[in-house]
């Protein structure tokens, strides 16, 4: 599995990347790996409020339909619309593919997230 | 976990499976992805580890009646060394299970039966034979069985047996066909809707058979498929898997199988109870339909308006179509083609349409 440096990683397996006041979210390599060709991805609208640990949207593989989580609480700015086209993206792409951008609540929550090696220890556990 | 592991357990690992807990067993769901997999079988082919399936022989002078007993299809049309789809059904016609019935000759019949039903259906066959001069012998645990399907199966298996191949039609098997120099029971039949064959031998032929079959195939695109493929495959050819579109709590009539229930000249388990159905009228069916928006799964509700008309039994965003489609039992009064209805995914309705059950046109080598 891959991981990238510098990234933040939800236990529910959802990266968050950081720039300036706004938080990216996607999955992660672990993720679209366990989940299989990923065939449509439902998103939330703008300005939708959700707090840690909410759903924001599913992910569907050929064979599921699976949460999305949110790794910590914040307003959607924007949504990745190219996903409705191209949801194999996901897969080939997990870390380019993000989902939404938020507004996050409070930084404070970036705490309980983990990073990059801290995921990958996480991942090997959970294995 | 105490899932049972087929022979070819340690080959799924080593071709990348990831393995799943199905019927009892622990299977590969996919090795490379099920969209790549179910391709290579519909344009080249794929082979299928299949052994969790079970297998019933039966034989004796009463065989052909007490199959007969026990089958929805006629067996009297069936010559030696033809196979036939059917039904096992309880006395209020829903369903045992479905099956393959293998006739070697008037007092010899070959059973395969599903993985998750073979203790209900081998004690099912077994309570009925006391009335028949048969002997009821499950071989599950002797038999390995893979299945190489898809348009280039046959030139496949043909490098590998001096047997010819073409000379087997479908629905046909010939026991003792030399593979690899290992004698198999060989019939073309499958489950995906492509021409193919099955394969079933012991244990040790079939753990030889499965690298042999990825060496031959692989420069014609052959590919190991998982479990994932081979649900979509059926699905698409929109044929029945037990559990969803029949179960114990649905006749073959209301699965639209009635192809394979004769309800004249035979005498079967569970016949008194169609014949009534019929007279009757259905009440429910299974249909096909289509979604713009909102990928279907086994459960989901089927709605007009606000009234509860039925439940999704597969579904998928179909890898050779590239749509949203489904099989769904609902009531009889929204089961003409075209007629509009609504698919609760997850919390929303999302408008469906009635379409033909066959989303994918079938093709066999008749």
């Amino acid at each position: 599995m891959k991981t990238v440096e510098g990234l933040y990683y939800s236990k529910d397996h959802e990266w968050l990347k950081i720039e300036g006041d706004t938080g990216i979210i996607g999955i992660s390599d672990h993720a679209q790996h366990s989940l299989g060709d990923i065939v449509y991805v439902e998103v939330p609208e703008e300005d939708d409020h959700f707090d840690a640990g909410d759903s924001f949207g599913t992910i569907e593989s050929v064979k599921a339909a699976s949460d999305l989580l949110m790794p910590v609480g914040g307003t959607v700015l924007e949504v990745n619309e190219s996903l409705e086209d191209e949801p194999g993206s996901v897969n080939s792409a997990p870390y380019e593919s993000w989902i939404i951008k938020i507004k996050l609540d409070d930084v404070s929550e970036l705490e309980a997230l983990l990073d990059a090696a801290g995921y990958t220890a996480f991942c090997e556990e959970e294995a | 976990m105490s899932e049972k592991r087929t022979a070819l357990y340690e080959k799924h690992l080593a071709s990348g499976g990831k393995m799943i807990a199905f019927s009892g067993w622990e299977m590969p769901v996919q090795y490379e992805g099920i969209i790549e997999e179910h391709e290579a079988v519909r344009n080249n082919a794929g082979m299928f580890d299949v052994s969790h399936m079970g297998e019933v022989r039966i034989e004796g002078k009463d065989a052909t009646a007490f199959v007969q007993h026990l089958f929805t299809n006629d067996i009297g049309v069936l010559t030696e060394g033809q196979v036939q789809y059917g039904m096992m059904l309880y006395e209020n016609g829903t369903v045992v299970d479905d099956l393959l019935v293998y006739k070697y000759s008037e007092t010899d019949y070959f059973l395969v039966i599903n993985a998750g039903n073979i203790d209900k259906d081998v004690a099912w066959i077994e309570q009925h034979a006391s009335a028949f001069n048969v002997t009821v012998t499950h071989l599950s645990d002797a038999y390995s069985e893979i299945a190489v399907q898809g348009p280039k199966a046959e030139s496949i298996l043909q490098k590998l047996t001096d047997f010819d191949l073409s000379s087997i039609g479908f629905f046909h098997f010939v026991d003792g066909v030399v593979i690899d120099g290992a004698q198999c029971l060989v019939s073309r039949t499958g489950y995906t809707g492509e021409d193919g064959f099955e394969v079933y031998a012991p244990h040790e032929t079939i753990l030889k058979l499965w690298d042999t079959v990825l060496n031959a195939g692989k420069a014609e695109g052959l590919k190991p498929c998982g479990l994932g493929a081979r649900d979509t495959l059926r699905f698409e050819a929109s044929l029945p898997l037990y559990g969803h579109e029949i179960s114990d709590s649905i006749t073959p009539l209301e699965a639209g199988l009635g192809f394979f229930v004769k309800l004249d000249n035979t005498d079967f388990i569970g016949q008194e109870a169609l014949k009534a159905q019929k007279a009757a009228g259905l009440k429910r069916k299974i249909v096909g339909f289509e979604m713009e928006k909102g990928i279907p799964r086994q459960g989901y509700e089927v709605y007009a308006g606000e009234t509860l008309i039925g439940t999704v039994t597969t579904g998928y965003f179909s890898p050779t179509l590239k749509k949203n489609i489904g099989l769904a039992l609902v009531g009889i009064d929204y089961t003409s083609m075209g007629t509009a209805f609504e698919v609760k995914v997850r919390k929303k309705l999302f408008p469906a349409t009635v379409i033909s059950k066959r989303f994918y046109q079938k093709q066999y080598k008749k």
